[in-house]
């Protein structure tokens, strides 16, 4: 393509994608001249490994195009080569910040399978994990979204107050970023000791941390400038561009797995609030999120007085082997949906796995959404949007 | 589901039958009932599955399913659109096989719930976020033409899951705006989720923890050796 035509610059893209390039080099369009900007794949702003072909109008954008996959492992091939406990070790690191988050829909799939439940006190500790894992996720959120409109100082207090919870998952599991703990059927280890009540002070500084953000950034006129009115999603695009989790509530929808899914965990024993915001707008992303760190932490703080006791494992076969039969498991996830479609045919591992991840949906909405904005506004509406790369290309 | 109610009584000593893992609750058979009664002749099979509806609809009203979901059923939001090639990949041995460390699979062709026609389907689902349910849908596709009709006319975030469809099964969506790769870069040769796709890594080097496998205290070391000698 690029070698037949002079003067384009060398895009490996496809012919398809560089219509519009062909239309502004030919002058066919507009007469002051587009001009194509190349963000990424290594660009600060793009939190990894996404590269976005934009068409500007002097700052406006008239298209963005996302390229991915420059991250992509084929973990669904992957699977197909493991047995089911080897592939917990893979699905941890599709989203690396909430990686234990990942592993519970998977390992719920397999025990649906087998017909195994794991005991209460291991539903227990698992949904304190995931509540663990979404507020370690968040406060780097709410510390990092400041940092894309310039303040420097949230930055800190994000990484600082996610080193509390990353010390506690540690504690409890070893890994601080890929635990790998859960076994199915249950949990590797029980809780470690003094650990409750280690649990209960962070969580404290977890909900002292959250007010600091409020002030700080939600609070901040600057922040508010940059965000309000910029980014806003419809909530029935939103949903048919399958946006979810925290981004599809900030549009007002008022749905949560958590609650409105089938049951899984110890979440139908415990209160929780969903929050929602009707702006839509990158403000509303950024709001919600705040709010939900906050739930998460009185979650947990709930969760560990109800905390029952007894066996963290339920009896299994030395060799797992899963009936023949196939299951789609869907949590709630810090990003969003987070899904596994598992096909077995008996055998040590399975035979096929639909990994359906959030951000993969939530950035697919990205050519619709930054039409008309301006190039420092896309910055803040992709950190707004929150998505993990690993999480995007699987 | 059965009526209990008759005269005869349930034996008491019994162990009582453990709920069925399957069954569909109230709000998702009235779901089924509704697409039924607007798709007609378009669902070829149904079956619950871990209290979820599948349903596999004919090629030609693909389409025509999801637009009633998101029209009249409330499904507004898109999950997933996936393939599966319910092929059994080749043995080490036969051609496109060669891996020897991977969970043996059974060698005969079987399709999951609702049933195939044939070695491809494509499948996905939607759900509503206001009545909180879900439906996964499935469709046959024919193994010479590979084409099914495409989704974002209906869903826009079929898009990326389309092209995603295609790179990796070569799957056609008909009425899609512009299939091209998604992952995969430019030019690259093959379907990677076929089942006949080989793992290449595998093949060109045996899994190091074949070879390096030692025998439990009290197995018999045969099996290690031969792992071993793989390997050299």
């Amino acid at each position: 393509m690029s070698t037949t035509t002079p003067n384009l610059p060398d895009f490996d893209l496809e012919p398809g994608a560089l219509r519009h390039l062909a239309a502004a080099q030919m002058g066919v369009e507009l007469d002051t001249g587009d001009m194509i900007l190349n963000l990424g794949p290594q660009h600060p702003a793009t939190h990894g490994t996404l590269r976005l072909v934009v068409r500007l109008d002097g700052e406006r954008v008239i298209s963005a195009d996302p390229v991915i996959g420059y991250m992509h492992r084929g973990y669904e091939k992957l699977t197909e080569f493991r047995t089911y406990p080897q592939i917990t070790t893979l699905i941890n690191r599709i989203d690396w910040l909430s990686s234990f988050a990942n592993e519970v829909p998977f390992i719920d799939a397999a025990e649906q399978l087998m017909g195994i439940e794991a005991p209460p006190r291991a539903r227990y500790i698992r949904t304190i994990l995931t509540e663990l894992s979404r507020i370690a996720t968040f406060v780097l959120f709410l510390g990092e979204m400041g940092l894309q409109v310039g303040a420097l100082t949230p930055a800190f207090y994000g990484f600082r107050d996610r080193e509390h919870v990353l010390n506690l998952i540690e504690a409890v599991t070893g890994g601080r970023f890929h635990p790998n703990f859960n076994r199915i059927g249950g949990l590797k280890d029980d809780l470690p000791w003094g650990w409750v009540n280690e649990t209960r002070t962070v969580m404290g500084k977890i909900l002292d941390a959250c007010d600091t953000f409020e002030d700080l950034v939600a609070g901040n006129e600057i922040f508010e400038a940059r965000t309000r009115s910029i980014g806003i999603i419809p909530p029935e695009i939103g949903a048919a561009y399958g946006v979810s989790g925290s981004n599809l509530r900030a549009s007002g929808v008022d749905w949560d797995l958590r609650r409105d899914g089938k049951p899984y965990l110890a979440y139908p024993d415990i209160d929780f609030k969903v929050w929602t915001h009707t702006d839509g707008d990158s403000f509303a992303r950024y709001w919600v999120r705040l709010q939900e760190t906050r739930e998460s932490a009185r979650m947990v703080l709930q969760l560990l007085d109800q905390l029952p006791a007894g066996p963290i494992k339920a009896k299994v076969p030395r060799i797992i082997k899963v009936p023949e039969g196939e299951v789609w498991t869907e949590t709630e996830n810090p990003l969003g949906q987070m899904g596994y479609y598992v096909v077995s045919k008996g055998a040590t591992g399975p035979f096929r796995v639909k990994i359906r991840s959030a951000s993969f949906s939530n950035v697919s909405i990205l050519p619709w959404l930054l039409r008309g904005l301006f190039v420092p506004d896309v910055v803040t509406v992709l950190a707004s949007l929150y998505f993990i790369l690993g999480d995007i290309d699987r | 589901m059965t009526d209990v109610s008759g005269t005869e009584a349930p034996p008491t000593d019994a162990p009582e039958a453990p709920p069925d893992p399957h069954a569909l609750d109230a709000r998702h058979a009235d779901l089924l009932g509704r697409f039924r009664d607007e798709l007609g002749a378009g669902v070829l099979d149904a079956v619950p599955v871990f209290g979820s509806p599948v349903v596999r609809v004919a090629n030609e009203s693909w389409r025509t399913a999801a637009e009633v979901l998101r029209g009249r059923l409330d499904c507004d939001f898109l999950s997933f659109v996936a393939g599966i090639d319910w092929m059994p990949a080749p043995k080490e041995g036969e051609e496109g096989g060669g891996d020897t460390s991977s969970p043996v699979q059974p060698s005969e062709t079987t399709y999951g719930a609702a049933g195939s026609a044939g070695r491809f389907q494509v499948f996905g689902r939607v759900q509503s976020t206001s009545r909180h349910w879900g439906i996964i849908l499935k469709v046959d596709v024919d193994e010479a033409a590979m084409l099914v009709p495409s989704w974002v006319p209906v869903y826009p975030g079929a898009d990326w899951h389309e092209r995603e469809t295609w790179e990796m099964y070569g799957i056609v969506f008909e009425g899609h705006p512009a299939l091209r790769h998604l992952y995969l870069p430019v030019g690259f040769e093959g379907h990677p989720l076929r089942k006949d796709f080989p793992l290449l890594s595998r093949v060109v080097k045996p899994w190091p923890g074949l070879v390096d496998v030692e025998p439990m205290p009290g197995e018999a070391p045969e099996a290690a050796v031969t792992a071993g000698e793989e390997g050299s």
